[in-house]
């Protein structure tokens, strides 16, 4: 991979799973662990599904804005939509035990279990969101980012 | 590798053999209706067995919780069987492996239905 690279992609179920396979390939390129690449491409499409589902809706004239960038000890991922923004006090606690038995709201909690720092950005011009690997830290699990 | 999903039954049980990935679309899709049909024609006593799956995200993992909780409401019972290690710690992190009933052997999950 070059140091930096974006894709524009359409807000379909196809960017999810075209998402995925460029963060496996990413990450696999950088010489991230097995487990990591796992970790890393999950955590991608749980963000493409933010993305596509809940910030653009769908809507054809929205589009998702993918990146990776490699810097000396990260590889920084951002996941940009064109949607209203959502709304991160609403997203309740997937672990508390009423939530348990919910059958959404665990993506956010999936990307922050996975990756070092995950950053997100909501405005009324959409979300941002950042996930960060450290290319030579440990390897993630549960580390919490800020948002 | 999609989802493929194919039944049998083993002494009144429904096993469910799934194999591929439990994503958001078709994976979830195919896995909600299946277990719906099953359901609907009386079959309520479920094993979903997940030594092939090698995927799911989180849609899969609602997926999975919906099915669970349908079952119930229906006055049935599903265990979960054959877990892969992906499938293990993902159920793992997000608190619900204490939630469903997964077994690790075929023949004990069908005994061990009341």
């Amino acid at each position: 991979m070059e140091q930096a690279v974006s894709y524009t992609l359409d807000s379909t179920l196809e960017t999810v799973d075209h998402a995925e396979e460029k963060a496996t390939r990413i990450a696999t390129e950088l010489g991230f662990g097995e487990d990591e690449v796992m970790q890393i491409s999950m955590a991608v499409r749980e963000g493409a599904v933010n993305a596509v589902l809940h910030g653009n809706a769908y809507a054809p004239d929205k589009k998702v804005i993918l990146a990776f960038e490699r810097t000396s000890e990260d590889l920084v991922i951002t996941i940009r939509d064109q949607g209203k923004g959502i709304d991160l006090s609403g997203i309740p606690n997937p672990l508390a035990p009423e939530n348990l038995l919910k059958t959404s709201g665990r993506g956010i909690f999936l990307m922050r279990s996975f990756m070092d720092v995950v950053e997100i950005r909501p405005s009324q011009t959409g979300t941002e969101i950042k996930l960060i690997k450290h290319v030579h830290g440990a390897s993630g699990g549960g580390k919490e980012g800020s948002q | 590798m999609s989802m493929k999903l194919s039944t049998r039954q083993v002494d009144g049980v429904t096993i469910v053999d799934c194999s591929g990935r439990i994503t958001l679309g078709e994976g979830s899709v195919m896995m909600r209706d299946t277990v719906r049909d099953l359901l609907a024609k009386g079959n309520k006593k479920i094993v979903l067995n997940l030594g092939e799956v090698n995927y799911i995200d989180s849609s899969g993992i609602g997926e999975l919780v919906s099915a669970f909780t349908t079952t119930k409401n229906q006055g049935g019972e599903l265990k979960l069987l054959n877990l892969t290690k992906k499938v293990h710690d993902l159920l793992q992190i997000t608190k619900l492996y204490t939630v469903f009933d997964v077994k690790e052997d075929e023949t004990a999950a069908v005994k061990g239905f009341k």
